[in-house]
């Protein structure tokens, strides 16, 4: 029986003053680590879909929701634009473009997007194939990893493709199967979650469904292989949007770019850099009130640590004096319940880390099914360390003023009353 | 044992205690007897080394108690004086053994289940040595009390109206037991009360006034 020990009998033995201290803790420090989580992996995962792209062409509109839509696969798109308007800047050799990606989007499988494109969103996300081959042929398919895992798609598997994102099977199309001729290797990037097809693929499925989706010239479309310039010999057909890389990001001309495309053509350019920056001043807004709460809650906690300490040594002055008449210093009942304050505010951390992990994969978990994207709920990042040295820090300043009340007990005082 | 030379103190200037010089040997039994008011309870702490008196001076086995530094003081009562209080004071949240056991660990030594579960024999008690103290009877707290005075192996034992509660048989038998306790530990026992049934069971008592 040491101090210690005394400290946790102390604690447990008060059992509703233990719980309502406990659950302001808990929720506490589980808030804030929770938005902690949140804020980490929402922006691990918008920086590693960057891919060091510049540039995302497409048509007018909200100029997030093309950022959102090409690059996070997260929204819809703003609307098409004709090979022909987008020809400038896939066609090789621009001075300023690096690399450039067509991307058509409007169908999917299951809740996960088809993406008709060509081979440059390999080299511009550094995927490789694991299995099978890169899709060339009419329908054709290859896999992102996450994809192929939770459809359980394998070489060979067949599906039709369904209008929109949503999984809903009164959209499928009726016509054009798809096949799966390859897989790729994880990436841990969006490209896990795609369904990568030719661009023809795309433009097939929906000339043969709706009227509003046939190509106006009647003339025999030209004949379609996986390269650039195939591709650019369409015109009037569209595509969704085009992601660039610059040769050089600090080139003047690269940084006019994006308003000369905005001020004289029909299309909208929008530079994710900015937009995600953007993005992250709105989260932020909303992501500050929530943390000032958990923080506010905290420093109940602290107040509701410190009042129950305070009245159970008012009920337990007989036994404090009780401690010093066998023999205790009065150094020993500071330690006494300054431990009692931190024992309480350990037990809060580790019950908030569990209360914020578990929200963060239920959270994932509905995020995943409506946006295809993984959270490793159970990540422990860098400031769980720091929160645990404020959460200590919490328990002991909460203790400070009943410890210090404790270290002054007058034995011969209490005792008379006795 | 235990001998003091001409205690006195005082709370205000109005009120002043004097007090006789007290001497009690080991195995001896010492009563102090006195009415209500009249000091006895801070006779009791100026001998338990609780309250320094304004003069005079405690021996403890020739240690003057008010000449040590405040955390020797706690540790030599700690060994040394045990202390059986009107009242059954014990700590809540833990049972009667781990009280015993903290006693040990408060006096600085190391706790030893064997000799608290010797003590609780003896005093039998030790079917009740994982209750806690409110779910024990007057009889057992008191016990349990008992024990906690004697488990340290002090030199004096201090009891402050230990019989005030008790009818005369119970009052007999708890004094009987105390005795015999002290004296197996070779302590000095002294007793400050008012309840005078007790002169006929020690002949060696003190009256203050």
């Amino acid at each position: 029986m040491n101090i210690l020990k005394l400290a946790w009998k102390n604690i447990i033995h008060n059992p509703l003053s233990l719980l309502l201290n406990l659950l302001l803790l808990t929720l506490g420090i589980g808030l804030i680590n929770f938005i902690l989580l949140l804020d980490n992996q929402l922006k691990d995962k918008f920086d590693k879909n960057l891919a060091g792209i510049d540039l995302v062409i497409g048509a007018k509109g909200s100029p997030l929701q093309l950022i959102l839509s090409s690059m996070y696969h997260i929204d819809a798109p703003t609307g098409n634009i004709s090979v022909k308007e987008a020809r400038p800047f896939l066609r090789e050799g621009h001075p300023l473009i690096k690399r450039s990606v067509p991307l058509s989007m409007g169908d999917s499988y299951k809740g996960y997007r088809i993406i008709g494109t060509d081979y440059s969103i390999l080299d511009l996300y550094s995927a490789e194939i694991s299995e099978g081959k890169r899709w060339s042929d009419t329908y054709e398919v290859t896999a992102g990893a996450d994809v192929a895992k939770k459809l359980n798609l394998k070489i060979g598997s067949k599906f039709k493709s369904s209008h929109g994102f949503s999984d809903d099977e009164d959209l499928e199309h009726e016509e054009g199967t798809f096949v799966i001729v390859g897989i790729l290797a994880p990436t841990s990037s969006v490209v896990d979650q795609l369904l990568l097809c030719s661009t023809k693929s795309v433009w097939d499925v929906h000339k043969h469904q709706g009227e509003e989706h046939v190509a106006q010239d009647t003339v025999p479309a030209p004949v379609f292989d996986m390269s650039r310039s195939s591709l650019l010999s369409f015109g009037e057909e569209d595509i969704t949007s085009v992601l660039i890389q610059y040769v050089n990001k600090t080139n003047f001309q690269a940084l006019s770019m994006p308003r000369n495309i905005n001020e004289n053509t029909d299309l909208q350019a929008a530079s994710p850099a900015y937009e995600i920056n953007r993005l992250y001043d709105m989260m932020g807004t909303g992501t500050k009130a929530l943390q000032l709460l958990a923080i506010l809650i905290a420093i109940v906690s602290a107040i509701s640590i410190f009042v129950s300490l305070i009245n159970s040594l008012r009920q337990r002055k007989y036994e404090l004096s009780l401690l010093r008449v066998l023999g205790g210093k009065p150094i020993s009942l500071f330690a006494l319940i300054i431990l009692e304050g931190v024992i309480m505010a350990i037990l809060g951390f580790i019950l908030g880390m569990l209360f914020s992990h578990i929200a963060m994969t239920l959270l994932g978990d509905s995020l995943s099914d409506k946006y295809n994207y993984d959270f490793r709920a159970w990540e422990v990042h860098g400031k769980e360390l720091y929160l645990f040295l404020v959460s200590i820090a919490l328990g002991f300043f909460a203790a400070f003023i009943p410890a210090i009340l404790a270290y002054g007990t007058d034995i011969h005082k209490n005792l008379s009353q006795g | 044992m235990l001998k003091t030379t001409s205690i006195s103190h005082n709370y205000s200037a109005s009120s002043s205690f004097s007090f006789p010089d007290i001497s009690c040997n080991s195995n001896e039994t010492l009563l102090v007897l006195g009415n209500s008011g009249v000091g006895k309870t801070t006779l009791l702490h100026i001998l338990a080394g609780i309250l320094s008196p304004r003069e005079g001076e405690v021996l403890i086995d020739g240690t003057s108690l008010y000449k040590l530094s405040s955390n020797r003081l706690d540790r030599f009562r700690g060994q040394n004086i045990g202390l059986i209080f009107q009242k059954p004071h014990f700590v809540q949240s833990i049972s009667a053994e781990e009280n015993l056991l903290l006693s040990q660990k408060m006096s600085g030594q190391t706790p030893d289940k064997s000799q608290v579960k010797t003590i609780l024999e003896k005093l039998n008690i030790y079917n009740r040595k994982s209750a806690k103290n409110y779910q024990m009877s007057q009889g057992e707290q008191q016990r349990l009390s008992i024990a906690r005075a004697l488990i340290n192996k002090p030199k004096v034992i201090l009891a402050d109206e230990p019989t005030s509660a008790l009818d005369d048989d119970n009052c007999e038998s708890v004094v009987q037991l105390l005795q015999e306790q002290s004296q197996a530990v070779g302590a000095s026992l002294i007793i400050v009360t008012h309840d005078n049934r007790l002169k006929n069971i020690f002949n060696n008592y003190i009256q203050i006034n």
